[in-house]
């Protein structure tokens, strides 16, 4: 268990830059997910920490100590990769006990560590076995046993789970967090998907164009983004983004073709008159008369409710909605918006002005509901 | 697309029959031929059924030829070449392809290029150089104003001469650079955050990978080198300890010169001799040569 600690850490491929100065202190101990859209350099800052690229500028230390120079083997890191990168020549006992091979460890002893390991991950019957004899499941266990034996100080996760079918993806994720509480090692996991990053994280590292944008709990990512970026990445749909002016006497945003979005202007003391971009949750939007109107598109269907999509003042809105409706699509349609859940961006950076939200929650639903069944 | 038509069917299966037919037809001659004694194997026309001869043939020819000694040293050569060829093609490829240093692609090109230069080329300079080895670097030496004296090193009727002049292949290295290429770089990573260095990562990782390349290269090889006829005819002249088997083959065939008897049978019995090593080394490793060629195991 080591804790890492990134200084200004910078990647250049030639002129190009890829990673534009990242600063992130992880505590020994935690599970940080780096989020991102692919070529946001979250790969690139993982591989800097494994020692497999090198660190144009900045400092990466793990454990208190300057890693910059040291070679992958001697920087205490073990390494899940995407497509599991499995020696397909060697057996699974061979494959998971590679490392101690050439650590220089009795044959015995070997024998018993990857037994204990592989017994850990339910590959106890499959150690004679080649990795191409393996499903896609089973080599991700693989690939983390030869991770595990190692007993590093940092574990590494390069988007292990994107190679696994859906289904899988969701048993994969539950074993991670599992082994994670088990071993407590410090572990850092990169992926794109917003799912993962939010159940599997104690943190989240939301990285985009090279930049970090916001660090926090899933909680804090979900219910307070720090800018629309995040806002618009994080959560299933990302959050509803409408640009408008705010008047701030009247706690009303009007939008561009003069609708007029209520928010709590208590919660929000420091907006004065100018244009903002205001953002709500699909899930704090119901179908009722009165509020937003627009026209509406299509709607996905998830079984228990349905996502419908909506165009209002020129944007695109969606909203989070219980059983089923029936609307054709150019339809007109309206929203009615819970004011406490709206929350307001600056328009022309994009960072979250000052003020608090209420936490969104799935609509037509109190947590009292709940207490009474 | 793939057609079915009858006529088309016939042709291509009369051209296949046909091709079959020219390939084994000499081969069939020469199995004849060896089967006869010396009286049959000169009428004309040649009979085209074995005769009962065969063993005594073989038996005649492996004392003519002085087989039992000249047999081993092919084998000697064929296996120190190709063993020799696998392991530098090998080193050089994982040069090239797994480090990076100035002037790589240069010596890549350098290597590649020597593939259009075959051994018949260059071969004066190569046997200056077999003769004293070190003469290019005393030459290097007297050139940069040094006045020192190498010793003389030849490499002349020695199994060194016959092996190391043909040791490089540029194919070799082709080939292993082609599939070094297709070995991702996650394993690579891989191997390197399990702690294995590069000499480690190659042996451990890389070459068992490059096991099927390494048949498909061994046959070639094999062949190639057994069938060497000019380099052993040009450096070896201690031919009672040094003679390749396809030399000796030479001197079993009768030459008109110098007025001989037309032993054919001796002659095609030595043949089959000759051909055997090469046959069955094609034959144990073909499976794995086509595997290797068409590389889709990985």
């Amino acid at each position: 268990m080591a804790e890492i600690a990134l200084r200004g850490v910078r990647k250049s491929y030639g002129k190009t830059e890829v990673v534009h100065g990242v600063d992130l202190d992880i505590a020994a101990g935690e599970l940080v997910v780096i989020l991102g859209p692919s070529g946001c350099g979250k790969s690139t800052l993982l591989r800097m920490v494994a020692g497999l690229e090198t660190i144009t500028s900045g400092e990466i230390s793990i454990g208190g100590a300057i890693v910059n120079r040291l070679e992958p083997r001697r920087r205490g890191c073990a390494m899940v990769f995407q497509n599991y990168a499995l020696y397909p020549h060697m057996t699974v006992a061979e494959n998971i006990g590679y490392s101690l091979k050439i650590a220089g460890l009795s044959r015995a002893e070997r024998r018993a560590r990857v037994g204990k390991v592989a017994a850990s991950l339910g590959l106890t019957e499959f150690l004679e076995r080649k990795p191409g004899q393996l499903s896609g499941g089973q080599r991700q266990r693989v690939a983390m046993g030869r991770a595990m034996i190692r007993e590093p100080r940092v574990f590494l996760y390069d988007e292990p789970l994107s190679n696994l079918d859906a289904r899988l993806r969701v048993a994969m994720r539950v074993e991670i967090r599992k082994l994670h509480q088990r071993l407590a090692t410090t572990t850092l996991f990169v992926t794109h998907d917003q799912v993962e990053a939010m159940t599997l994280a104690d943190r989240i590292v939301v990285m985009n164009k090279g930049v970090v944008e916001q660090v926090g709990t899933p909680q804090d990512v979900y219910n307070r983004p720090e800018s629309t970026y995040v806002a618009g990445f994080i959560g299933a749909p990302g959050l509803n983004l409408l640009h408008g002016i705010a008047d701030s006497d009247q706690g009303v945003v009007t939008l561009r073709d003069g609708q007029r979005l209520a928010f709590d202007r208590a919660r929000w003391p420091e907006i004065g008159h100018g244009p903002v971009i205001a953002g709500f949750r699909a899930e704090g939007v119901m179908l009722a008369a009165g509020g937003l109107t627009g026209r509406f598109d299509f709607a996905e269907e998830l079984g228990a409710a349905q996502l419908i999509h909506a165009t209002i003042a020129g944007e695109t809105v969606i909203a989070h909605v219980a059983g089923a409706t029936r609307l054709a699509g150019g339809e007109p349609v309206s929203f009615a918006v819970d004011p406490a859940q709206v929350q307001l961006f600056d328009a022309s950076t994009g960072r979250r002005l000052a003020g608090e939200n209420g936490a969104a929650q799935p609509a037509g639903l109190d947590i009292r509901d709940f207490a009474a069944v | 697309m793939i057609e079915r038509t009858p006529i088309l069917d016939f042709l291509t299966h009369a051209l296949l029959v046909l091709s079959f037919v020219a390939l084994l037809m000499p081969m069939w001659i020469v199995f004849v031929a060896a089967t006869h004694d010396f009286h049959t194997v000169n009428q004309v026309p040649m009979p085209l059924l074995p005769g009962g001869h065969f063993f005594e043939n073989l038996a005649a020819a492996w004392e003519r030829g002085n087989f039992g000694r000249v047999m081993v040293n092919s084998l000697v050569v064929a296996l120190g070449i190709t063993g020799g060829k696998i392991v530098i093609a090998a080193l050089s490829a994982f040069s090239i392809v797994y480090f990076r240093y100035r002037l790589r692609m240069l010596m890549f090109w350098l290597i590649f290029i020597t593939l259009m230069l075959p051994l018949e080329v260059r071969i004066v300079p190569t046997y200056a150089v077999a003769a004293d080895a070190l003469r290019p670097f005393q030459g290097m030496l007297d050139f940069a104003g040094f006045s020192v004296d190498l010793p003389e090193w030849n490499l002349l009727n020695s199994y060194s001469g016959l092996i190391l002049p043909l040791i490089a292949t540029a194919t070799g290295t082709f080939l292993y650079r082609q599939f070094f290429l297709t070995v991702p770089d996650e394993l690579t990573e891989a191997a390197k955050m399990d702690g294995a260095g590069p000499i480690r990562f190659f042996l451990e990782v890389l070459m068992p990978l490059s096991k099927t390349n390494m048949a498909a290269l061994a046959t070639i090889m094999f062949v190639w080198s057994w069938n060497q006829y000019l380099w052993p005819l040009l450096v070896v002249t201690d031919h009672q300890n040094y003679a390749t088997a396809t030399m000796q083959l030479q001197k079993i065939v009768p030459g008109p010169l110098f007025g001989e008897p037309p032993v054919w049978n001796v002659a095609m019995a030595a043949n089959l001799i000759v051909m055997f090593p090469p046959v069955l080394v094609t034959i144990l490793l073909q499976r794995w040569f086509v595997r290797g060629l068409i590389q889709t195991d990985k």
